[in-house]
C-alpha cells in the first residue's frame, strides 16, 4: 500500500509538472513565432530571450522529474 | 560501469551511495573524521571535501586556460585557444552591455565571465559517466565521492549568497542606506502602507538568491539522478538491457548538454540583471 502511494505521488509530480511546462512552452513558442513573423529582423534578439525564458520555464518540471524518479526508485 | 553493482544490496542503496558527499569534520566522539555516517554530529564546521576540491580545481583550470590563451597574443595568426578566449569574452561583453545600462561598474564584466565559464565547467562534470571517478576514488580508499559540485546545494547557494551580498553592497553604495530603505519601504503602495510594502519587497529581495541557487542545484541534481537511474540498467548482467542503457545514456547526455550550457548562461544573465537593478537610481 505505502509503496503504491509513492508511485501515485511520483506520477502526480511528473504529470502536473509536464502540464504546466507544456502550457508555458506553448504560449512562449507561439508568441515567439508571432514576434518573428511580424519583425523578422529581431529574430536573433528574440531567440536569446526565448532561450533564457525557456530555461526558466523548463527548470521546475525538470526538478519535478528528478524528485519523482527519486521517490519511485530510491525511497 | 555499474557492473560492479553486486557490492550494493538494493538499488536504493546504490543511488544513496552516489548522492552522498565526502563530509569531513570534527566530532566529539571520534575527533576529526571523514565518515559521512557521523555527518549529523559535525555541526556547522563540516566540509564537503569533494565539492570544494572539484570546484577549486575547475576554477584553477578556468584561470590557467584563459591565462595561457592570452599569454602569446598574435594579430596575424591567432591560435585556436586565443580565438576561443576572445569568443567567450566578446559574448559576455555583448550581454553585459545590452543588460547593464544603468551605471558604469568595471566589476560586472569579469564577474559575469567567471560565473559563466566556472558554472559551465562545474556542470560539465555531469557528463562523465557516473561510476568512473567514484570507482577510481574507491580504488585509492575513498568510500564516498560526489563529482559534480553543482549538485551540492552548498556550492550553488554559496554562489547565490555572494551575488546577494553584492546586490546589498551596491544598493547601499549607490543609493545610500536611506535610499535603499526607501526603495524597500515606499515602493508599491506609497508611504502609508509601509508594513505591507516592507513584507512584499522583503520577500522579493530574499527570493532572488534562493531561486538563483536552487534553480541551478535542482536542474543539475535532477540530471544527475536520471544518469544514475539509467546506470542502474547495467547492473542486471543482460546484454539487451545494457545496450538499452548505453543508448539512453547517449540520448540523455545529448539533451543534457543543452541544459548545462543554458543553466550556466541563465545564472550569468540573472546575476547581471539583479546587479543592474541594484544600480538603478530612478525615483518612484
Amino acid at each position: 500500500m505505502e509503496q503504491s502511494l509513492l508511485f501515485v505521488a511520483a506520477s502526480i509530480i511528473i504529470g502536473l509538472g509536464a502540464v504546466g511546462a507544456a502550457i508555458g512552452v506553448g504560449v512562449l513558442g507561439g508568441k515567439f513565432l508571432e514576434g518573428a513573423a511580424r519583425q523578422p529582423e529581431l529574430i536573433p534578439l528574440l531567440r536569446t530571450q526565448l532561450f533564457v525564458v525557456l530555461g526558466l520555464v523548463d527548470a521546475v518540471p525538470m526538478i519535478g522529474v528528478g524528485l519523482g524518479l527519486y521517490i519511485m526508485f530510491a525511497v | 560501469m555499474a557492473a560492479k553493482g553486486n557490492t550494493y544490496e538494493t538499488t536504493g542503496e546504490y543511488i544513496q551511495h552516489h548522492l552522498t558527499n565526502l563530509v569531513c569534520g570534527k566530532t566529539d566522539a571520534h575527533g576529526w573524521t571523514c565518515d559521512p555516517h557521523y555527518a549529523d554530529q559535525m555541526g556547522f564546521w563540516s566540509f564537503h571535501v569533494d565539492s570544494l576540491g572539484w570546484s577549486i580545481f575547475l576554477g584553477a583550470i578556468f584561470i590557467g586556460l584563459f591565462r595561457v590563451g592570452v599569454s602569446r597574443l598574435s594579430n596575424e595568426a591567432p591560435s585556436g585557444l586565443q580565438n576561443f578566449v576572445e569568443m567567450c569574452v566578446e559574448f559576455v561583453n555583448e550581454n553585459v552591455q545590452s543588460m547593464f545600462t544603468s551605471a558604469k561598474n568595471p566589476l560586472i564584466g569579469p564577474m559575469a565571465l567567471t560565473v559563466l565559464v566556472w558554472v559551465f565547467l562545474m556542470n560539465l562534470m555531469d557528463l562523465i559517466p557516473v561510476d568512473y571517478l567514484p570507482s577510481a576514488a574507491k580504488a585509492v580508499g575513498i568510500e564516498y565521492f560526489k563529482v559534480v559540485p553543482t549538485t551540492d546545494p552548498n556550492i550553488t547557494l554559496g554562489m547565490a549568497l555572494a551575488v546577494f551580498i553584492l546586490i546589498i553592497f551596491y544598493s547601499i553604495k549607490i543609493k545610500g542606506a536611506k535610499g535603499f530603505f526607501a526603495e524597500l519601504a515606499f515602493h508599491p503602495f506609497g508611504k502609508y502602507l509601509m508594513p505591507v510594502n516592507l513584507i512584499l519587497e522583503g520577500v522579493n529581495l530574499l527570493a532572488k538568491p534562493l531561486s538563483l541557487g536552487l534553480r541551478l542545484f535542482g536542474n543539475l541534481y535532477a540530471g544527475e539522478m536520471i544518469f544514475i537511474l539509467i546506470a542502474l540498467l547495467l547492473v542486471f548482467n543482460s546484454i539487451s538491457l545494457g545496450l538499452l542503457g548505453v543508448g539512453l545514456h547517449l540520448l540523455w547526455a545529448l539533451f543534457h548538454i543543452l541544459i548545462l550550457g543554458l543553466q550556466a548562461f541563465i545564472f550569468m544573465v540573472l546575476t547581471i540583471v539583479y546587479l543592474a537593478m541594484a544600480h538603478e537610481t530612478e525615483d518612484h
